[in-house]
């Protein structure tokens, strides 16, 4: 390109009245997209979120989002603050109470790991697992996700006082997960999420009594 | 765009877009976009839907350069080009993450970086600018899907030695030991380097038997 010879220079107002058409026809054409995807976008995030509590809940067929206002959780109407911390009641036929499906996040290996985990009230027990979004090395971290023997140490977790981390093959208690060779900061990074999660809310939890109802159009 | 007048002409279409699958294939001859070929080959089916995003910018953005080019000024053409190449980058990251959510959650970072890939910067610059937007669209499609060719082989092998699968199928069983490392990152540089010893090696016999026929 250094063979390149740029013609006369064409005035600064012609090299300005490009760039702002330019501008303009591409935020333009990003705004359609953005106006015509925006619906699927969210369609998407929704039926994600809707899997991942059916899977972590084992056995829910509805679901109702409560957030946490003024100290306890209420059903979200849409009127709460984007960033309230929110949990998802789970209900399976009849519109029997399940559990909840708590979302968590924290630090792992490389970058952030969302996650969502099941807890039945009526037994103390984490009930499953879901990782959501990370960025662990693929071949090993990348278990926490992939392995679905470790998904299974979640299907039956006492967590008080609290869940621990044991070398692979080892775990024989309730609150003992079994590590992942190779991944030692991804497995332990995901049962600390848990935890914080289970120490900062369990108590805060509607008790299963006082959970609300089940909304009445039933999703699947 | 008129169909070729005559067959001289569709030859020289047929070459320009058959140049980028082989001859000049964009990573194992010109050794360009370098990142995404490192970064996302870890899996096939990664490499598969890179491949595909970048060959649909690249053929856009040539098509748009090429019918704009002449009303675009030399002096700002680089900046232009950039926001063309953004834009269809940012409309296709929009149409992943509609249609398919989940490759567009694996591909994460790296579909963004499509923007400075500079093996499309270097098509504008070097072909789409200068000739008409038939061409300049074969021209595209052809090193893109050279791209994609070269990705898939890197994402495939590295794929089956890595993890023991391709296209997420397990190819062996739970016998095979995986080699780890051929889905970290060296293995993406091991592989690069043993696929470009292999083509050197390649041209260079060529270039010797051309010598000797010579003689």
């Amino acid at each position: 390109m250094s063979d390149f010879e740029l013609p006369p220079e064409p005035g600064s107002t012609r090299l300005v009245a490009t760039l702002t058409v330019a501008g303009l026809l591409a935020g333009l054409l990003l705004a359609s997209t953005y106006a015509l995807t925006l619906p699927a976008i969210e369609a998407n995030a929704a039926a994600a979120l809707q899997r991942a509590v059916f899977q972590v809940v084992p056995g829910t067929t509805a679901m109702r989002k409560l957030v946490l206002t003024g100290g306890r959780f209420v059903p979200a109407d849409g009127s709460e603050a984007k960033d309230a911390v929110a949990v998802y009641a789970a209900y399976g036929d009849g519109g029997r109470f399940l559990g909840y499906a708590i979302p968590g996040q924290g630090p792992g290996f490389q970058d952030t790991i969302k996650l969502l985990f099941g807890y039945d009230p009526q037994r103390e027990l984490v009930v499953g697992m879901q990782v959501l979004d990370s960025r662990e090395t693929p071949g090993l971290g990348d278990k926490i996700f992939k392995d679905p023997a470790f998904a299974r140490e979640f299907a039956a977790l006492a967590v008080r006082p609290e869940a621990v981390v044991v070398k692979h093959g080892t775990g024989t208690l309730p609150n003992q997960v079994d590590g992942i060779t190779g991944a030692t900061i991804s497995s332990k990074a995901v049962v600390r999420i848990v935890n914080e999660r289970c120490a900062g809310l369990l108590d805060k939890l509607p008790a299963a009594a006082e959970v609300p109802p089940a909304p009445k159009e039933e999703s699947r | 765009m008129n169909a070729p007048s005559s067959p001289a002409e569709a030859a020289r279409l047929h070459a320009e877009f058959v140049k980028g699958l082989w001859r000049e294939n964009p990573v194992f001859v010109q050794v360009l976009g370098m990142c995404p070929t490192l970064a996302v080959t870890n899996s096939a089916i990664n490499a598969l839907a890179m491949g595909a995003a970048t060959t649909a910018v690249l053929a856009c953005s040539s098509l748009l350069v090429s019918l704009l080019g002449r009303f675009i000024p030399a002096q700002v053409r680089i900046s232009t080009y950039v926001i063309v190449i953004a834009t269809f980058v940012t409309v296709v990251d929009f149409v992943l993450q509609a249609i398919l959510p989940d490759v567009h959650k694996e591909l994460g970072a790296f579909l963004a970086l499509i923007v400075v890939n500079c093996l499309i910067l270097g098509r504008q610059e070097a072909f789409a600018s200068k000739n008409p937007p038939l061409a300049a669209v074969l021209d595209a499609l052809g090193m893109g899907l050279g791209f994609l060719f070269a990705l898939l082989c890197l994402g495939a092998t590295r794929e089956v030695l890595g993890n023991g699968s391709l296209f997420g199928i397990d190819l062996f069983g739970p016998a095979f030991e995986p080699w780890v490392v051929m889905v970290l990152p060296p293995g993406g540089f091991l592989m690069l380097g043993l696929i470009l010893l292999l083509f050197s090696w390649r041209l260079q016999r060529r270039a010797a038997a051309a010598a000797e026929e010579k003689r």
